[in-house]
This record gives structure tokens, C-alpha cells and sequence, in this order.
């Protein structure tokens, strides 16, 4: 693909690519200029430091837990999105995606009236003895709450590329629906499956305004890393930057990750069940 | 050659970029003043003066600022609310601010180790921390050693933020220790727990719990008074207006001003 593309017809004009580097320059500059204030002599006591490390350590569990809970229930929600036929689909897509557009202060708030203590579940949930404001599981909800929409995208638009061809042949060779979903369905969309993880792990790890509002902020319990950052901003500008940047780091590393999971999904054609 | 052809719709574009983010950015350009610094000082007052005030100032200000535009015609008084401490890194990368109003000395002190303030800082307010419990007080506080009982969830600001430090004070001159459920990084957060019922209590200023009226109710406690935030205003080194920002501070620390603050709950330094 690359290659044709490289020799043919492209298409672009000289001039978009004028902008395109505008665009692109937007986006890496900040970054350059974040790269370009770290403290470099004080950035590995600043990163190692016990609250910097509880922190990245919380965030870490936090968003692997909350990407567990988008992949189980994102995958049913995906295939009921884009295999089922019922009234009120649209409307449910729309929904579901809701929190991509939120603000997520938003949905902090919409968090706290439903799991807080005076919420619409909350109530009945202290009766049963489960507090879940400013726990670990507030922040778990509170990423999944943002996260849950990368995972159906991805997964919803792989299982539509897929097609059902498959699906159908198993079907008539007598493969119950619980057993083509197991065999033939999943492993056909691993790949968007897999970018859909890792791209809701990386807003996972990213996600502040719904946790600030929903959770709080207390160091080992509920201070995940972009809280301590907004926090260590306060008082020490080196940790703070020092910080965002090991975040970056992560992000980088995530989302180049996901980019070459996601490569192989043209090819899938080529793959024969 | 075909190059050109591309070249000028590309500059085109870019000029048109460049102008739309220079009308983005006018909302805070700093004042074409009509007056120059230096003229004769029975000059008529006019042009626009930005001042750069701490967030728990925003209700005083913005009608301290109202009488001094009705008093002064042909002034205009810009206003920018948020934490001391951003404001500060704000004045230090150039924002254009005339006159700067911080929620504590600490951060004063570090604009003017800066040599980024005009002369002296006055202290012009005093703030102290109440407790703040849901209008009900479901968990009973009365006092602040009530904080410290087992199983009442109470809310404070970090020791990073200014309320913060004065909570961490009051707990070592009072010999009491709190574990609080959450650390907020602002007092406006420690007061949102507290109004939708999360925390039993939470510990803000005086003036928070005045600003939030019935939706929280204040206890005060005597040992408030071992922590008094103190907040000091000043002329901005940078400011191209340094008359009106004199004038304006002059409106702070006079008596309409003071009046203004105290009945918002602050206290005379």
C-alpha cells in the first residue's frame, strides 16, 4: 500500500501540506517547549519521589482495572450496536458515546448523583454498607464512565468491517450463536478489540475532571497521576513538568502501540476462518 | 512555476490563521491607554486596568470594581479570577495585568522576589477558615476537634494550597490530627463536596461559607485564629497604566472597599 501510494496519483495539492505542518507544528510544539523546561538534574529524584510513585502506581492499577470493565462491557454493547436490530438503536449509540463530548466535569457530576452518598444508587448502596465516594472504586467508575466509548468505536466500526459473512457460514454448519461468537466473531476482531483496550487504558490514565469531582484526592487511595500533577503545580513547577512528561511518555508509548495494532485490520481479507 | 501557485494560497491561508489567533488572543491584549504614564497627576483617570485577583476575591472585586468605574467615567476595569498561584505564573510569562491580588503573602512574595511588582505590597484583607457542614450537620460537628472523631468523612485543601497550609497549622497549634477522605487542590472543590452532601464536613474560609449561603452551614472555631490568611494587592511592575492601577488599589484599601469586604466576611489586617 505504501509504495503505490509513494509513485501514484496522491491527490494533495503543495499547498495543504503548508498547513498540514502548521497543524502538526501545533500540536509538537507545546510538547518541545514542555521537553525543553524540565529540570533534568532533579528529574529522576522529582519522578521517584514517594508521592510521584504511589501516584503513577495508583493510576496504573486504576486504568487497568477500568479498562477489565470497558472490555466486559463494551464488547456485548459493541455487538449489540453493530450485529442487533432493535428500536432505539441510534438513540443508544448516541448515548453511549455521550461521554466522548462531555465535558468531564460533567460527567463527575453525573457520577456523584448516582453513586454518591444522597445519589439515585447510592442511597440503596450504603443501606447495603458499600461507600463508594472518594474510594479507589469512585475513580474506577470514573474511568470507565470515559473510557467505555473509545472501546465501542473501535470494536463497533471492526466488527462492521468484518462483515457477517463468516458468521453466516458457521452458522449453517450448525455452530450455535454463543459458539460462532466465541470462534469466529472474536477472533476476527482481535485487532480492533485490542486498539479499542488500549486506547480506553490511555484515557484511563489521562482522565482529571471526572475524578476530581467524583473521587477527590487522597494521596495512595484516590490521587491518580494527573492529580498530583495539578496538585505539585501548586507549589513545584519542576515536579509538575516532570511529571506531565513521564505522563507523555506513557501516552506516546500507548498510542504507538495501539497504531500497530490497528495496522493489520485492512488485511484481514487475506485471513480464512 | 507551479510552486508558486501553491505558495500563495498557502500564505494566504496562514496570514487568515495568524489573524483568527490574534482575535482569539484579544480578550486579554493589554489596553491601548489614552493616558501616558507620567503626565501630570491631576489628570483625569481613564483607560482600562486589568486586575489579576485571587479566585475567593471574585464577589468583592467585581463590585469594587463596578463603583470604581461608576465613580471614575471613562475607566474600564478588567477583571481576571483564579488561583494566586496560577496568577502568578501567569504575571511571570507576561500576562498583562496592572494590578495583581493575591490570597496569600506567599505568592506576592514571589512575584516581588521577582522584581515583577511597583514598590510595596499592602495588605488590604485578612480571611480565616470556618467549618462548613451540610445544612442538616448530620455527623453532629460542633467543634474542631469534632473533626477528628472516627468515622466522619471530612474534606480539606491540600497542604500545597494556601487553605491547605492554614489547616495543616491549626492541627499542629490545636495538637489535633485529621484524616481527612479527600485533600482537594482548591477551596471551591472542598465546598462542592460539602453542598452535595459527599462530606460531613469540610474545612474553607469565612467568606466561602458566606458566598454559598444556606447551602452549607458555617461553624466558626476559636482556633481559627491561629491561622489568618493575609492578602496583599500591588501595583504590576509590567503595567503601562501605573496611575489607574494606583487608583484602583487606593478603591480596594478605601473605606468603600473595605466596606464591600467586610461584609463579604473578610477581616481588616
Amino acid at each position: 500500500m505504501p509504495s503505490r501510494s509513494r509513485n501514484g496519483y496522491t491527490g494533495v495539492p503543495p499547498w495543504i501540506y503548508a498547513i498540514a505542518a502548521a497543524g502538526a507544528l501545533f500540536v509538537l510544539l507545546p510538547l518541545a517547549a514542555m521537553v525543553a523546561k524540565v529540570n533534568w538534574n532533579q528529574f529522576i529524584p522529582l519522578i521517584t519521589s514517594q508521592s510521584s510513585l504511589t501516584a503513577l502506581g495508583l493510576s496504573l492499577r486504576t486504568s487497568a482495572t477500568s479498562t477489565a470493565l470497558c472490555v466486559v462491557l463494551g464488547v456485548p454493547l459493541a455487538l449489540v450496536l453493530a450485529r442487533g436490530t432493535f428500536p432505539g438503536q441510534r438513540l443508544l449509540r448516541a448515548f453511549v458515546l455521550l461521554p466522548l463530548v462531555l465535558p468531564p466535569v460533567v460527567g463527575g457530576i453525573a457520577l456523584l448523583y448516582t453513586f454518591g452518598r444522597q445519589g439515585l444508587l447510592g442511597k440503596s448502596l450504603e443501606v447495603a454498607g458499600i461507600q463508594i465516594a472518594f474510594s479507589t472504586t469512585a475513580v474506577v467508575l470514573a474511568q470507565t464512565f470515559v473510557a467505555l466509548p473509545f472501546l465501542v468505536v473501535s470494536l463497533e466500526g471492526a466488527l462492521r468491517t468484518a462483515g457477517t459473512r463468516y458468521e453466516a457460514v458457521a452458522a449453517t454448519l450448525g455452530a450455535r450463536p454463543t459458539t460462532v461468537l466465541r470462534r469466529v466473531s472474536i477472533p476476527l476482531v482481535l485487532p480492533g478489540l485490542a486498539s479499542g483496550a488500549v486506547l480506553s487504558f490511555a484515557r484511563c490514565l489521562g482522565e482529571f475532571g471526572a475524578t476530581l469531582t467524583f473521587a477527590g484526592s487522597l494521596q495512595g487511595v484516590t490521587r491518580t497521576l494527573p492529580l498530583e500533577i495539578y496538585l505539585q503545580r501548586e507549589t513545584d513547577a519542576d515536579a509538575a513538568v516532570a511529571l506531565s512528561l513521564v505522563l507523555v511518555a506513557v501516552a506516546v508509548a500507548v498510542v504507538g502501540l495501539s497504531y500497530r495494532r490497528s495496522r493489520p485490520l485492512p488485511a484481514k481479507e487475506a485471513t480464512s476462518p | 512555476m507551479r510552486i508558486t501557485r501553491g505558495t500563495i494560497p498557502a500564505l494566504l491561508a496562514a496570514g487568515t490563521l495568524a489573524a483568527g489567533l490574534a482575535a482569539c488572543g484579544g480578550g486579554n491584549a493589554p489596553p491601548s491607554t489614552t493616558s501616558t504614564p507620567g503626565t501630570t497627576e491631576t489628570a483625569k483617570l481613564s483607560g482600562t486596568v486589568t486586575v489579576f485577583a485571587a479566585a475567593s476575591l471574585k464577589a468583592t472585586f467585581t463590585k469594587i470594581a463596578a463603583g470604581f468605574e461608576a465613580a471614575n467615567p471613562g475607566t474600564k476595569v478588567t477583571l481576571n479570577f483564579a488561583g494566586s498561584s496560577d496568577l502568578v505564573t501567569q504575571i511571570t510569562q507576561g500576562a498583562p495585568a496592572d494590578v495583581f491580588a493575591s490570597a496569600d503573602t506567599k505568592n506576592m512574595s514571589k512575584l516581588s522576589d521577582a522584581k515583577l511588582i511597583d514598590g510595596a505590597a499592602a495588605n488590604f484583607a485578612t480571611n480565616v477558615l470556618e467549618i462548613a457542614v451540610p445544612p442538616s450537620n448530620p455527623a453532629n460537628i460542633t467543634s474542631f476537634a469534632d473533626l477528628a472523631k472516627p468515622d466522619i468523612k471530612v474534606v480539606v485543601c491540600a497542604p500545597q494550597v494556601p487553605c491547605g497550609s492554614a489547616t495543616e497549622t491549626i492541627e499542629k497549634a490545636t495538637g489535633t490530627s485529621l484524616a481527612p477522605v479527600s485533600e482537594e487542590s482548591s477551596v471551591t472543590d472542598v465546598l462542592g463536596k460539602v453542598t452535595s452532601q459527599e462530606a460531613d464536613a469540610g474545612l474553607v474560609y469565612v467568606t466561602d461559607v458566606k458566598t454559598a449561603g444556606d447551602k452549607v452551614k458555617g461553624i466558626p472555631f476559636t482556633e481559627s485564629d491561629k491561622a489568618v490568611n493575609t492578602y496583599p494587592i500591588a501595583t504590576v511592575g509590567g503595567s503601562k497604566n501605573k496611575q489607574l492601577a494606583q487608583a484602583f488599589i487606593d478603591a480596594v484599601i478605601g473605606a468603600e472597599g473595605k466596606k464591600v469586604l467586610t461584609d463579604a466576611g473578610f477581616g481588616t489586617p
